[in-house]
């Protein structure tokens, strides 16, 4: 026998002002990226007219383009409470493999971006295994996979370096063609993102994923195979970047053993100050991809603007850190808000 | 109906955890349309049997039959798809998701292509709402709702697969008296309409107004399967604990001296309002209300968890600063908390680290813990709250639930305190633990500790307090003197039907 007869659960109206609510602070945090983006466009256009030209244009999206496809595997992985850090290493690696194989000879496009994706699927499946199966802490397993591929690309490259006569016309095509005036490149990343963003809505497995993301433990006793998704999001993320780092040969035709060398930290950035929390459980690639974009576009400006480049990495570091402080006051914000209306 | 083959059946299972044997050749047998209640203390392995009866756990020896045939369940999805529902103790929700996704988790209705159809799992949910009975929003996220709430969604899930078993371990422990009356009214329903359900509850009562048959375990052994009719409370309590029970609340006599604790005006915008209250040496308190009145908030605010925004809390005559539960501390203020396993205690580490957790400074020298003294410290509690433990070095998480409130309640006596708060003292612990709690109480507050009590339990709080405060929607609403304290003078001043006895300032 208790002391405890509750009033009834929050009235109609409370519950749909705690929806809006919680949407609004997540259509916020797209939107105010999304302006924070235009605001700078349009600023640097002031400055600097060239900057929004045709080739300027067409250069900020190629540029975006890899970044945005890397964002969205590291995208899937973050919201399972990992992390893959291994992806500039894949990039590269898959990168110079694809170079090896094509060099000299045609193998046409489609089999070069097969390749890229098999290369980069391997190194997932290797990451996602020890995380998942192996149960090792994901940041250890993915650094240690970051310094083993590097190793082995630069073993296999001796130095040696892919350039763009040795690639064929095709494959550079691919990076520098372009349909109704927009190039390829930013097409297929914006493919890949819708896909991945209308896997995560509508299938059980991608919801599974943030589940995972969102209490481990809940997810084990929902019966979610948990083992399965975070080496299927791992071979995602791994997949992704062999397919990123074929389109990076596909773009800049030369290649060296050290390219994408740091990426991983700049993709990781982009995610999180796209909104998916690095706790894992919220966020979406939509986000992600927007912080990629913001990041290329700061970089891009900062060149046209002529201000050194060491800046870009400190306005990067700093809107990371705002990124995560905003995550953290509204969480707590929020958690209260929700309190409040349920418990009132 | 017994003459039927169970739905669902354990048969001579066996499973151990390290040197812990949590069971020893169990059967269990749930029958269509038949409640069925698993009575034992805490510890004596009720959790473990659901786990393998969940797919959780696997037994190490001896089966699991659905239906007459031996099963193997590798996970808790191969339970759950056979039609077994478990709803734990502790809501395990995905606090980033909505309700609809909490409950549909792994089994979404699904559209062409294996989507997922989120317009039927929205009109499921609506539909599995008003049979509840609930206004939850199912779009809204799980963060932040109340326990009762999470029990809600953990409920809703059950039902939305129309489960054949259904599994509950001490669903009622957060709920309100109209929330079990709902609940109860959902699994009398879903009985009615075949399912075998199986339930844990401290409260006997419940045990016997819900359910035909009990099972009782004791140290890991089945005492006694049968049916509850002809049975008394008296005698599921001796199944129990082996041996008749003593006075569950040995309340001594006191005498009461100064005043210990004063508490002035103090509010919390939007949670609490102009509390003020006295605690005196030597006497128990009790605060009483009903779930969400504010009275772990003020608790909180005492001690300077959460700050107050205005008011003041004087120990022994100074005035504390707000906001610094190391000045409560150093002024003589000790709280356990509700949630020991979040709050009260740190699971991965040992029982004398966790009892040495308050007195870092005093078990050493110089920044550096001797482990001597800490030891010390420890088996001296120990053995003054009877705690029954392997080694002290053992991880607090492999204790029982009221095993675990005594090493809370020993790491604050330690601190040798003047105002003991504790908030929900006995909740989810069994009667035997639950006595010897309420006698470890009684006897501190006799030596002259002044205790603060809030709880839940009505017959624990008439049973303990000398005076008794009530709460209703973040104020005190009233002063009960223990001789005026009766059921009927408490509910009526915590729902807000009037408060009897005088009015607190």
């Amino acid at each position: 026998m208790t002391v405890t007869v509750e009033k009834p659960a929050a009235s109609a109206e409370g519950a749909r002002s705690a929806r809006s609510l919680v949407d609004a602070v997540f259509r916020a945090r797209e939107i105010s990226i999304a302006g924070a983006l235009a605001l700078l466009v349009l600023f640097t256009w002031v400055a600097e007219p060239r900057f929004l030209n045709d080739q300027g244009v067409k250069d900020l999206l190629l540029n975006a383009a890899i970044l945005v496809l890397l964002a969205v595997g590291q995208s899937v992985v973050v919201i399972t409470r990992n992390i893959d850090l291994s992806v500039g290493s894949v990039v590269g690696l898959s990168a110079f493999a694809c170079g090896k194989f094509v060099s000299g000879t045609d193998h046409g496009v489609l089999t070069v971006l097969l390749l890229g994706v098999l290369v980069g699927a391997v190194c997932g499946a290797v990451s996602g295994s020890l995380v998942s199966f192996g149960k090792v802490p994901a940041l250890v397993v993915t650094l240690g996979m970051l310094y083993i591929i590097q190793g082995l690309d630069y073993w296999w490259a001796q130095g040696e370096q892919i350039n763009a006569a040795d690639v064929p016309q095709s494959v550079l095509d691919l990076g520098s063609g372009s349909v109704l005036g927009i190039p390829y490149l930013p097409l297929i990343s914006v493919l890949v993102l819708a896909g991945t963003a209308y896997f995560l809505r509508m299938y059980a497995s991608g919801r599974e994923l943030y589940a995972i993301g969102s209490s481990p433990e809940a997810a084990r006793l929902a019966g979610v195979p948990i083992r399965r998704r975070v080496l299927g999001a791992y071979l995602f993320s791994g997949a992704v970047s062999g397919f990123a780092g074929a389109l990076w040969l596909a773009r800049f035709g030369t290649v060296v053993a050290d390219n994408a060398h740091g990426w991983e930290l700049t993709v990781v950035s982009a995610v999180v100050v796209g909104g998916v929390a690095i706790v894992g459980g919220t966020g979406t690639v939509w986000g992600a991809a927007l912080g990629a974009l913001l990041l290329t576009t700061i970089v891009s400006a900062l060149a046209v603007l002529k201000v050194d480049s060491f800046w870009a990495d400190a306005i990067a570091g700093a809107l990371l850190l705002a990124a995560i402080s905003v995550d953290r006051i509204v969480n707590v914000r929020m958690t209260r808000a929700l309190r409040k209306r349920s418990a009132r | 109906m017994s003459q039927s083959v169970p739905v669902l059946a354990l048969k001579g299972v066996n499973k151990s955890f390290g040197a812990v044997r949590a069971l020893r050749d169990v059967s269990l047998e749930l029958f269509a349309g038949e409640a069925h209640a698993l009575a034992g203390e805490n510890g004596a392995g009720k959790s473990t049997l659901i786990k393998a009866l969940a797919g959780v756990h696997r037994p190490d020896s001896g089966q699991v039959l659905l239906d007459g045939e031996p099963v193997v369940f590798h996970g808790p999805g191969d339970a759950r798809d056979v039609g077994i529902a478990v709803i734990y103790q502790e809501p395990t929700l995905f606090p980033d998701l909505s309700i609809a996704e909490n409950i549909f988790m792994g089994r979404q209705p699904r559209r062409p292509l294996r989507r997922i159809d989120h317009k039927a799992v929205r009109a499921q949910v609506a539909g599995l709402m008003t049979r509840l009975g609930v206004d939850l929003d199912p779009d809204r996220p799980a963060r932040g709702l109340s326990i009762a709430d999470q029990q809600i969604v953990e409920i809703a899930k059950a039902l939305s697969f129309d489960a054949r078993v259904l599994i509950m371990d001490e669903p009622t422990a957060a709920l309100t008296g109209s929330e079990t009356a709902r609940l109860f009214a959902v699994v009398e329903a879903l009985r009615a309409e075949g399912a075998a359900v199986l339930f844990i509850s401290h409260r006997l009562e419940e045990i016997f107004e819900l359910c035909q048959r009990v099972t009782t375990l004791r140290d890991g052994r089945r005492v006694a399967s049968e049916p509850l009719a002809g049975l008394t409370q008296d005698d599921l309590v001796r199944r129990m604990v082996g041996r008749d029970l003593e006075e569950l609340y040995p309340k001594q006599r006191t005498r009461v001296g100064e005043t210990a604790l004063s508490v002035r005006r103090l509010t919390r915008e939007g949670v609490f309002r102009d509390v003020s209250f006295d605690v005196r040496r030597g006497e128990i308190v009790a605060l009483a209300g009903l779930v969400g009145a504010g009275r772990s908030e003020v608790a909180q605010a005492v001690f300077g968890v959460d700050r107050a925004d205005a008011g003041e809390v004087r120990v022994g005559g100074t005035a504390l600063r707000p906001g610094s539960p190391t000045a409560a501390m150093a002024a003589g203020l000790a709280l356990v908390p509700e949630d020991r396993r979040q709050r009260g205690l740190v699971m991965e580490m040992s029982i004398e680290r966790n009892i040495g957790l308050t007195g870092l400074d005093r078990l050493g020298r110089a920044g550096m813990i001797k482990r001597a003294l800490e030891r010390g410290r420890a088996s001296d509690w120990a053995v003054r709250l009877q705690l029954k433990y392997g080694s002290l070095g053992d991880h607090v998480g492999v204790l029982s639930g009221g095993n675990q409130q005594k090493v809370v309640l020993a790491k604050w006596l330690a601190t040798e305190p003047a105002v003991l708060i504790v908030d929900e003292p006995t909740r989810g612990i069994d009667v035997g633990t639950k006595a010897e709690v309420h006698r470890l109480l009684s006897s501190l507050a006799a030596d002259g500790l002044a205790v603060l009590m809030i709880s839940s339990d009505l017959p624990e709080v008439l049973g303990m307090a000398d005076r008794v405060l009530v709460m209703h929607e973040g104020r005190l609403v009233a002063e009960i003197p223990r001789a005026e304290a009766t059921e009927e003078s408490v509910m009526a001043a915590a729902t807000g039907l009037g408060g009897k006895g005088r009015s607190a300032a």
